[in-house]
């Protein structure tokens, strides 16, 4: 475990320092969020049962090209093979690329949940807003963080990335909008069932990337 | 000699099962315009089902077996079992991209549409794009041995994600306000249309065999294609390699495989 949090500590230094992506990451979602409203040019009755559709397509867009970018980043810098050299095994570099892409997936949605809450007034800010936030970012990221080192070493890797990653994060897309939109008109409680679901979602894609890993790293 | 005669037994055993494909298909044909009534309320329209169904189990099937392969190639890495993944990819993909045409073709006259956001019609449709990611992450890799490790990985996920998709786009419906339009009771079918629906499905699947069985033993030629050009690649001295003719060379693979 120590190994892992200083694979985080590394990826958190290097972002620090360089500022590569997170911020183009938080740009992103908020420039999504503002286009999306003059997409659809919602009342406010639409507001709500579309609004949690345009934050969580923020997010997915935004997380993508993050996320894609992870190990890219790493590949083209030539540090890829630094870490595999490191004496950890692919589970565990996983684990850090992962838990420091939930991280800044969490960072961008710090910044844009207070911004959507402005903008369209909705209840963004509810805690169970919050927590829909940090359970699809689990998810999100466990997806990703696979399928960024599956583009990484890849032709077309920009591409590549959407193809993989939308339609397997389905069931993360429709659970995560409904459970938001549901807790927006105010059903909360109607929710719960959907929190399931994307919890068993984040553990079993987790799980599953953490020992497919192995797979994808060993060149 | 030995070597000549087992593949001869096998090539007699594949002509066997094809030619057994072709019986019972024709039958399942003959049955589905000819013996199975039509049915009261949807009229002939209805009889597109002894192909849809087959169609959807297969596509399902072949997706299973891709798992299968993609497991057994994490396990062993043996090509053999990449082989049989991506053969089945292949074969998912189409029978995948006939479910969506011959299901459309029903819902145009039924439904008066030719898409509902119905759970299993949206999953399959989602399955067809899990399998053009799995060719892609394929042919993206660069080199072969990657392809089948990126690939395998997709499988392994991919196959996994199907019953959640489902599971979340049946919920996503039914949690919605909107009538569910599928309600074709299985259970309440006719004999004759049962029948005629079995012998359909155990024909497709016995075309699917017999597809299998081709498509692995061209990947096994292609393979040993593959390595026979890495060889004379780096072996340029070696020369003699090249002009030997590929197919016996393929037999003695398929026959070995089989032994």
């Amino acid at each position: 475990m120590r190994r892992v949090w200083a694979l985080v500590w590394k990826d958190l230094l290097v972002e620090f320092r360089g500022r590569e992506f997170l911020g183009a990451m938080v740009v992103f979602a908020l420039i999504t969020i503002v286009t999306l409203n003059f997409a659809f040019d919602l009342s406010r009755g639409d507001r709500e049962a579309s609004g949690a559709g345009g934050l969580w397509i923020a997010f997915l867009f935004a997380g993508m090209l993050g996320l894609g970018r992870s190990l890219a980043v790493e590949r083209d810098r030539g540090t890829l093979e630094g870490l595999t050299l490191c004496p950890v095994d692919a589970g565990t570099i996983f684990l850090g690329k992962f838990i420091s892409n939930v991280l800044f997936i969490v960072i961008v949605q710090a910044v844009s949940l207070p911004v959507f809450y402005g903008l369209y007034n909705l209840p963004s800010l509810e805690p169970m807003v919050l927590l829909m936030a940090v359970i699809g970012a689990i998810g999100l990221a466990g997806l990703g963080t696979l399928f960024s080192a599956l583009a990484a070493s890849s032709r077309a890797r920009e591409i590549l990335m959407p193809l993989l990653l939308f339609p397997l994060a389905i069931p993360l897309v429709i659970g995560t909008v409904r459970a938001t939109t549901l807790i927006f008109q105010g059903d909360g409680a109607e929710a719960w069932p959907w929190f399931n679901l994307l919890a068993a979602f984040d553990v079993i894609f987790v799980t599953l990337s953490y020992i497919v890993f192995d797979l994808v790293l060993e060149e | 000699m030995m070597q000549r005669n087992s593949t001869n037994r096998s090539d007699m055993l594949v002509m066997g099962l094809g030619l057994l494909t072709v019986a019972v298909l024709t039958l399942g044909i003959f049955m589905a315009f000819v013996y199975a009534p039509s049915d009261l309320a949807q009229g002939n329209a209805q009889r597109i089902f002894y192909v849809h169904v087959p169609m959807a189990w297969l596509a399902y099937l072949a997706m299973a077996v891709v798992f299968v392969g993609s497991v057994g190639y994490m396990w062993k890495r043996s090509a053999r079992m990449d082989r049989l993944a991506r053969s089945s990819a292949e074969l998912g993909f189409l029978f995948t991209t006939l479910v969506l045409i011959t299901g459309s073709l029903w819902g145009r006259p039924i439904w008066n549409a030719w898409w509902q956001w119905e759970a299993r019609l949206t999953t399959t449709l989602i399955l067809w794009f899990i399998f053009i990611g799995y060719f892609m992450v394929r042919a993206y890799a660069g080199d072969r041995e990657r392809g089948a490790r990126y690939a395998a990985v997709l499988g392994i996920i991919g196959a996994i994600d199907v019953p959640i998709i489902h599971q979340s786009v049946t919920w996503w419906r039914t949690l919605h306000p909107e009538p569910i339009v599928l309600d074709t009771g299985g259970p309440n079918l006719p004999d004759s249309m049962l029948a005629t629906l079995l012998v359909c499905l155990a024909g497709f699947t016995l075309l699917y065999a017999y597809l299998m069985v081709q498509k692995t033993r061209i990947e096994t030629v292609r393979d040993a294609l593959a390595e026979r050009e890495l060889t004379a690649l780096f072996a340029p001295e070696s020369e003699t390699l090249d002009r030997r003719p590929v197919a016996p060379v393929s037999r003695n693979v398929s026959g070995a495989a089989e032994d």
